[in-house]
């Protein structure tokens, strides 16, 4: 298509624009919550994380230091300083573009201008946030005065909310607990179907048997079974046989439902593999074991891997197989996805507690995700009837 | 870290005792119950190949029957069937389906999953064609497709607090955080909407997630097909002096309509099944309830097994034409 004349530059730029766009759009909720999940509490709450990128403009309430430091010099009592310093801030943070002594006109004066405070004392606020305060008569109070500025901060990102929710000890928001019951539950899920999976699939491709057909058709039907018939049942099970809700009971049940996928993949997969590669060996000697132990197994790999990244993201995603067969009661056994459904509930508005929870448990497998794409793409193009 | 020693020894049961099963039944097989020596040794070789397949077999149809043939027909059992406090059933006929046909609020999750079926698999479907077909033509296509693809890894519940932020409404007279509101306010809405509470359209807001995640999938089914395309067919329609859009909608279109279906059908299973973004942003209220989460409420929170059966196999139901157009596939493509 790109070779009719006189249609190609200006559709290459509409291609261009169009899908820049697309990406834009896809990227923007997660870039979202990314940079929010960086912000402080006040800053999410008073304005669109867009915001978060450009300088803002704020109004600050700041005070002199108090009048304990002041200095006599002459017939006058001095205070100077800055006031972003004694706030606790960078001084060279913001830029002050009006400033006041009232709340009720914060913006009375420019920097640079002196205002009268009372008793004949003045005060002075400059660009940076220097100030200096003179008066005849010696300043009392435990307090400094009080100025209000409209001063332009450049953009703020912190490492807080990780810090608070990850490494504070507290562990409030049970995060860290949540994020090690997930690994628990996720590594055995994904390693033990795999196995199981792979020899039924080598008889399935390999090997001659009545009934093959039938049981290849039946793995594509149970390939689509909504999991949801199986929790009253399966529960129901668990607790008979004294299994109960815990590790064990949900690691079986991922590996249950799993093995239809891992199955059919796996089939597919090892009966492209050469037949000549197998037949040689069969001729030489080898069992049917040794012949899957040495030749189908490393042959195999990428829909071992294509298998063990879906099998990942699902257990590490999800959230009704572990609320059925896992949390109980003291919900010592909780996972991510649990604890930010729970957080959504109990703080609904602290999104920085949200942001940050939800990037703790959406890290892992975007890491795998950009990691093994190659292997997550080529089961989902030899998978896709599920 | 007591659960993280269990896990370590689960795995190392697990897969110690598959290792073990496969190594030892299989030597059993070879070594005693069929040798393959002595004056037998043809018959012997023979039969333990009859054998084989099913202990290679044995583990994985155990685990398929138990935990997944078996509660298809466990549930149909209990939706016909009343639990009896302290124990036991009783029979209850079609009840738990009439009890359940008389509840507003399951006609109400019908609805929605109707919607939801034509919606998001469209959607998804129409916008991972229209970025495959794009992308595959630019030459930072890849990136592109792999930002495109990235909500897959993400877990439906991060994608409702994604959305959430971005759904999220302030009183008027302060600045909005949640984008939709703040563009809304922009060209001149009056007042921040809680969008998740308008009944009806909230659907839709709910729907925009499952889409923004199947788009990915889509994409990449999608441009795997349009690349497998003969040349010459586009060449030749390029030749007769087709348009970019006639060579789109009449000669590729065409051509992958069998990818697509595939992708529509394994979307429109997915969103049978969809549960957690409804139960993370709304848990159904506002009329947004659907079939996995009226399932859910009545199993484990009105604790009615029934009635909670009785949904189940009505999702079951509707998966089934899907199921044996699978099968019939399945089976023809063996052939």
């Amino acid at each position: 298509m790109d070779n009719i004349a006189g249609t190609k530059s200006s559709l290459t730029w509409v291609v261009h624009i169009s899908v820049a766009l697309l990406v834009a759009l896809w990227l923007f909720p997660t870039v979202g919550l990314f940079i929010s999940s960086f912000r402080t509490a006040d800053q999410i709450a008073t304005n669109g994380w867009w915001n978060a990128l450009f300088p803002s403009e704020q109004n600050l309430t700041l005070r002199t230091d108090a009048p304990d430091t002041q200095v006599q010099q002459g017939t006058q009592y001095v205070i100077d300083g800055n006031l972003f310093v004694t706030d606790g801030r960078p001084a060279d943070e913001a830029t002050i573009s009006a400033w006041g002594t009232s709340s009720r006109d914060i913006g009375a004066y420019k920097p640079g201008d002196v205002a009268e405070i009372d008793d004949g004392a003045t005060l002075t606020v400059d660009k940076t946030g220097n100030y200096h305060m003179e008066g005849p008569a010696a300043f009392t109070g435990s307090r400094g005065e009080r100025v209000f500025v409209v001063a332009t901060t450049p953009p703020e990102l912190t490492f807080e909310n990780y810090k608070n929710l990850l490494f504070s000890g507290r562990n409030t928001d049970g995060m860290v607990k949540a994020f090690f019951n997930t690994m628990t539950v996720t590594i055995p899920a994904t390693v033990i179907p795999i196995l199981i999976a792979a020899f039924a699939a080598y008889a399935l491709a390999w090997m001659d048997f009545k009934g093959r057909a039938l049981l290849i058709a039946l793995v594509v039907g149970l390939l689509v079974v909504p999991l949801q018939l199986a929790l009253i049942p399966l529960l129901k099970l668990h607790l008979a046989i004294g299994i109960g809700k815990g590790y064990l009971g949900v690691w079986l049940a991922h590996t249950g439902f799993g093995l239809p996928m891992a199955i059919y993949l796996l089939r597919n997969y090892m009966a492209g593999l050469p037949r000549d590669i197998i037949e040689n060996a069969r001729v030489d000697g080898a069992t049917e074991f040794q012949i899957f132990l040495k030749i189908i197994l490393p042959l195999s790999f990428p829909a071992l891997a294509s298998f063990a990244i879906f099998q990942f993201l699902w257990t590490w995603n999800d959230l009704l197989v572990a609320k059925v067969f896992l949390i109980d009661a003291t919900g010592q056994t909780t996972v991510m996805t649990a604890q930010i459904v729970d957080l959504l509930g109990t703080r609904g508005g602290n999104w920085e507690i949200l942001a940050t929870a939800a990037f703790v448990s959406i890290a892992v497998p975007l890491f795998v995700f950009f990691a093994m794409q190659k292997y997550l793409v080529r089961g989902l193009l030899a998978g896709s009837v599920k | 870290m007591n659960s993280a020693l269990q896990a370590l020894i689960t795995i190392l049961v697990g897969l110690g005792g598959c290792i073990s099963y496969f190594y030892l039944s299989n030597l059993l097989l070879d070594k005693v119950i069929c040798r393959p020596t002595g004056p037998n040794a043809g018959r012997n070789i023979n039969r333990a190949n009859l054998i084989r397949p099913w202990l290679f077999l044995f583990p994985a149809i155990f685990a398929l029957s138990i935990y997944l043939a078996y509660p298809v027909f466990e549930t149909l059992r209990l939706s016909l069937t009343n639990r009896v406090p302290g124990g036991g059933y009783t029979w209850a006929g079609l009840s738990n389906y009439q009890q359940m046909f008389n509840e507003p609020k399951f006609w109400e999750a019908m609805r929605n999953n109707m919607l939801w079926l034509i919606v998001v698999p469209a959607a998804s479907t129409a916008f991972g064609l229209l970025a495959a077909q794009l992308t595959d033509r630019i030459r930072w296509g890849g990136i592109a497709k792999s930002l495109i693809f990235m909500p897959m890894a993400i877990s439906f519940v991060g994608a409702a607090v994604i959305w959430k932020l971005i759904y999220d409404a302030r009183p008027i007279d302060q600045d909005q955080i949640g984008v939709l509101n703040a563009i809304y306010i922009y060209f001149g809405g009056d007042q921040p909407q809680t969008w998740l509470t308008v009944p009806f359209w909230n659907n839709f807001f709910l729907m925009m997630v499952l889409v923004w995640i199947q788009t990915g999938f889509a994409m990449v089914i999608l441009s795997a097909a349009l690349r497998g395309i003969p040349e010459e067919t586009i060449e030749a329609a390029i030749v007769d002096g087709a348009n970019p859009f006639q060579i789109f909608f009449k000669i590729k279109v065409p051509q992958i309509m069998t990818t697509i279906l595939v992708v529509w059908t394994t979307i429109t299973i997915i969103v049978l099944k969809v549960f957690d973004i409804v139960y993370a942003m709304t848990n159904g209220q506002w009329e947004t309830q659907v079939l996995a989460n009226y399932m859910f409420d009545k199993l484990f929170r009105a604790n009615d097994w029934g009635v909670g059966s009785a949904s189940a196999m009505i999702i079951m139901l509707l998966v089934s034409p899907i199921l044996i157009w699978n099968v019939r596939n399945a089976r023809k493509e063996m052939r």
